[in-house]
Formats: C-alpha cells, structure tokens, sequence
C-alpha cells in the first residue's frame, strides 16, 4: 500500500527546469532512499513534498493516504503525520532543547525528551536545558531535530542528508533511529548521496538533471555510485542541460 | 509597620509573585517616595532618604565581602498615576562580590514616572550584577527612564540585564555608560517585547579604557502592534588587547518599527571589536522547522519569541 504518491511533479524556479515530471510511489512502513548527484533535485523533491515556501507552485499533485494534500500549509502536512530532518538544521537562540523536542509533542512528559535523546546518543541531563544555538555543533542540533521528530512520532520522515555533520562514532544512532522508525512502521524517505545510507534503506529511487531516471533494489544504485549516473548521460550541470534541452 | 503599610508591602510583593524571603535575604522594598520594608545583612550599607516623589538611595557592599544570596529590590507604585524617583548610588568595595535583583512593578498604571538616575563604582577586583525586570499592566502607561553611569575598574566584573517582557512597556528610555579599565569585563543586556504604541530607546555604551578589557552589548528585543524601537548600542576601545562585540537581534510583527545603530570605535590596532544586527520577520528556517512539527504560524513564532528573550 502506498502512503504517498508523486504524481506528474514538475517544479520551475527561475526558469529553471528543477523537477521533470517526477511520479513515484512510496510504499508505507518502508525505508526509501533518494539518491543523486549534486543538483540532481532530491532536496527539491523533500521540500516540495513538505510545501516549503519557494516549492510550492508546481504541476501534478502530491497524494498522501489517499488525498492531495499539494494545497495544504507546511503546519496542515505536519499534522496529517509529515515531517522533514532539514539537512542544516536551524539554531533557535534561547530555545532550551527540552522544549524543542517537545515542540511537536500532542502530549507532553518530561520522559518523553529524555528517551528522544537518549535514542539520537545525547546525555539527557547535560543536553535537555541547554538551547538550541551556536553553542551546540551542527553535529548535535542535527541530532536534536532528529530527537524531536522521534518525539512527534510521524507517519513519514522525510531525512535531507541524514548523516551530513555527524562524525563517525554518532553516526550510529542516525542508523539506529532510522531502523527504529521502521520498526514502529513509520516510512521514511531518506535523501543522500553516502552508500551507508543508502545501506539503510530498503527501495531506492536515482534522481537526474531533475529527472527519475531508475527506481528498485538499493544494489541497483551503487552503481551509481561507482561512478555511472546510469542511465543519465547528462554532461555538466543537468538543470541547465535540461533547460537548454526544453529550448 | 501599620496596618496600611503592610498591605501595601504585601501588594507591591504580590504583583511581583513574591511573598516572603527568608531571614538571610537583604531586601528593600519602595513604595513611591518611601521604604516601606528592608532587611539588610551583614556587609551591606544601605541608607535611604525621601524626597518629593522620590528616594536617594546609597548602598555599598563592604570590602572583601561575598554576599551569599542576592539583594532582592522592589520598587513601584500600585496606584495608576504618579511619579517614582530613584537617585541610587552603589559601590561594590575591592574583591567584593554582590548580585542585586530589582523588580520593578506598576501593574495598575495609566500614567506613571519611574525616573532613575543610578552610579555604580565596582572597585578593583569585585564582582557585581544588576539584574532588572519590569512587571507592567496590560495597557502600558508608563514612562521609565534609567540613566546609570558604571565605573569598572581593574580586573573587576559587571554584568547587567534589564528585562521587560509582561505587560506592555509604555515609554523606555535605557541610558547606560560604563568605563571599562584594565582587565575589567562589562557585559549589559536588555529584553524586551514591545506591544501596543510602546517606544523604546536603548543606548548603551561601553568605553574600554583598559588593556585587556572587555565589553559586551546585547539587545534581543521582539515587537508587535504599532511598537517603535531605536537600539543605539556603542563600543569604543582604546587600549590594546582590549575587546567588544555589539549584539543585536529584533524580530519585528505587525505595524512595528526597528532601527538599530551599532557603533563601534577602535583606536589601538591591537583592539578588536566586532557588531551583529538581524532585524526583522522571524528566521525563515527557524519557522518552517517548527512548522513541520505541526505548530501553527503563530505558536512557531510565539516559541522563536520566548526563546530569543529567554
């Protein structure tokens, strides 16, 4: 069954093709994975799903468990169950981090902020009263934001680079966040281009010059990512390449 | 204490959410032009006499003293008009240590002064902090003026926070100078949301006159309705290895206007000071994060608010 289906999107932004007509098929309770070169639109693809500003007038339809939801606000999606791990994550001055994990919370217990932490690899007590600023690196906001949405419990998880400024020994939790969002049934989208992402997913989807150009087993995509954008033959930057190609 | 007067205390307590310290706490408490309660502890002066309209105040923190807990103040008025003058002079005596805290409360007013004209000496080597919150009524009506002059001298410590976040602010006109000597630290503060017609005029300034001084200004200020704000925040440093930063952040709503002037002044090439100023809407990044959580615009932004004036 299918909790969210792309259907025919098509994004321009300042006269640049950004996604040609993309139709994708997400499978609910399963991990999928974006994968790309730089430019290829897979951040585009998460922040349209999400209706950010700036990716919000485009054609065809975002259809999730059933109904469109491509007039619905950022905050309309988020309550149906979607929500996005931005891949830099924004510092709130002053915000404690207790509170911003529980921003999203229907129904909120102190134990709740301790557990989201604790599964992202954060000392609840040396974490929880500090805020959400420059003080901490990109590194821990990332794993905060992820904490908060392990908190929210959504439906589908959008993750933009779920690995980026996490260093080596943090890495893990990401991993182990993402299997446990599948093991609560939870779908999520991560989009990236590390093979040991990609390792966590089950279905992948390879993004183009805007275009999906392959979908299938995550073994299919590492083709890509020893070296063939297959079977893209774009040269150079693929959003020009295409606008040149649409005249 | 008569009767009267209590009640009074116990009103001017209450509207501050206060209602009794304990017996190793020095507080004072002013009502208008008068002393209407006080508890001092050993090496702390304070000598107090009235005026028309007001109180001179002078208070000094002995030599070598560490005051435990902090001197808990209370000035305003409970009536809706009328006017409070404070003519406060402090001196914080070598290697002494001393934290203040002042709650200012006009919760009935319509039409009220609260006038201060304040000194603070900070000896060589003592350390002092002056942390000032505003308790004021829904409606404003009320005009505060703080001219305090600071003096920081060698290797001593000042660090100050006015903050004015219930309740409407009415009129404010925020004046602080400090000179900063030799391996001394000055860091002043201010929180404010301004609502309704308030306007709002902080000038702050830090001259750091000693080598290795330090000075460090920061506005967060939120403003919504027809509130007008002018931040004019100033470091000068003249000495080498002295250093500074300007800090300055408004996030502005509705019909409310901003305008923030950072100036900073460097006359040694060994001195560094530096300025930031974001004024407007609320980051967008910020919101969209809250957003995808499932808050509302409103309560995105109610949070980003409390934080930024936390």
């Amino acid at each position: 069954m299918n909790i969210l289906e792309l259907k025919n999107i098509t994004l321009i932004k300042e006269n640049r093709l950004i996604l040609n007509n993309i139709s994708m098929e997400i499978w609910d309770g399963y991990v999928h994975a974006i994968v790309g070169p730089n430019g290829a639109g897979k951040s585009t693809l998460a922040h349209t799903i999400m209706g950010l500003s700036g990716y919000r007038n485009f054609s065809g339809d975002i259809i999730f468990k059933g109904k469109s939801i491509k007039n619905l606000s950022i905050d309309e999606r988020a309550k149906l169950g979607i929500t996005l791990v931005f891949q830099e994550p924004a510092r709130f001055e002053g915000l404690p981090v207790d509170k911003f994990v529980l921003a999203g919370v229907k129904e909120k217990s102190k134990n709740i902020v301790d557990k989201a932490l604790e599964m992202v690899g954060l000392d609840p007590a040396r974490y929880k009263n500090r805020s959400v600023d420059k003080t901490l690196s990109g590194g821990e906001r990332k794993r905060i934001e992820l904490a908060s949405v392990y908190a929210m419990h959504p439906e589908l998880v959008l993750m933009d680079e779920p690995d980026s400024g996490i260093d080596i020994d943090a890495i893990k939790f990401i991993f182990n966040i993402i299997q446990e969002f599948k093991n609560e049934g939870i779908t999520v989208i991560l989009v990236t281009h590390s093979p040991e992402v990609l390792k966590q997913a089950d279905h992948a989807f390879l993004l183009c010059g805007g275009q999906l150009v392959d979908k299938g087993e995550i073994s299919k995509m590492f083709e890509y990512f020893s070296g063939k954008c297959k079977p893209c033959n774009h040269i150079g930057n693929p959003e020009i390449e295409i606008s040149k190609m649409r005249g | 204490m008569n009767t009267d007067k209590e009640k009074l205390l116990a009103e001017l307590l209450a509207s501050i959410n206060q209602h009794k310290f304990s017996p190793d706490v020095a507080h004072i408490e002013i009502h208008g032009n008068e002393v209407i309660g006080k508890n001092i502890v050993d090496g702390l002066i304070v000598e107090s006499n009235s005026f028309e309209n007001g109180v001179n105040i002078n208070i000094r923190v002995i030599k070598n003293i560490k005051l435990k807990n902090p001197v808990q103040f209370c000035f305003g008025l409970i009536p809706e008009n009328g006017i409070q003058k404070l003519n406060i002079n402090t001196v914080i005596e070598e290697n002494a240590s001393a934290s203040f805290i002042a709650s200012c409360t006009f919760p009935n007013a319509k039409n009220i002064q609260h006038l201060m004209e304040a000194t603070i000496i900070i000896e060589n080597g003592a350390t002092f902090s002056y942390f000032e919150r505003h308790i004021h009524g829904p409606e404003g009506g009320v005009t505060i003026v703080p001219v305090t002059k600071i003096l920081v001298k060698e290797n001593a410590r000042f660090s100050t926070e006015f903050e004015l976040i219930k309740g409407a602010a009415g009129v404010i006109n925020l004046d602080y100078k400090a000179e900063v000597e030799k391996n001394a630290v000055v860091d002043m503060k201010t929180r404010i949301f301004g609502r309704l017609k308030d306007k709002i005029h902080i000038k702050e300034s830090a001259h750091l006159k000693g080598e290795n001084s330090v000075g460090i200004l920061t506005s967060h200020i939120a403003l919504k309705d027809e509130a007008i704000t002018i931040v004019e925040n100033e470091i000068i440093a003249d000495a080498p290895f002295s250093r500074g930063h300007v800090d300055c952040k408004e996030i502005v709503q509705g019909n409310a206007k901003a305008r923030a002037i950072p100036i900073v002044q460097v006359n040694d090439y060994r001195a560094h000071v530096t300025h930031e100023a974001a004024i407007g809407s609320v980051d967008k990044k910020q919101l969209e994060t809250l957003l995808s959580r499932g808050l509302n615009e409103d309560e995105a932004t109610d949070l980003i608010i409390q934080g930024l004036l936390k």
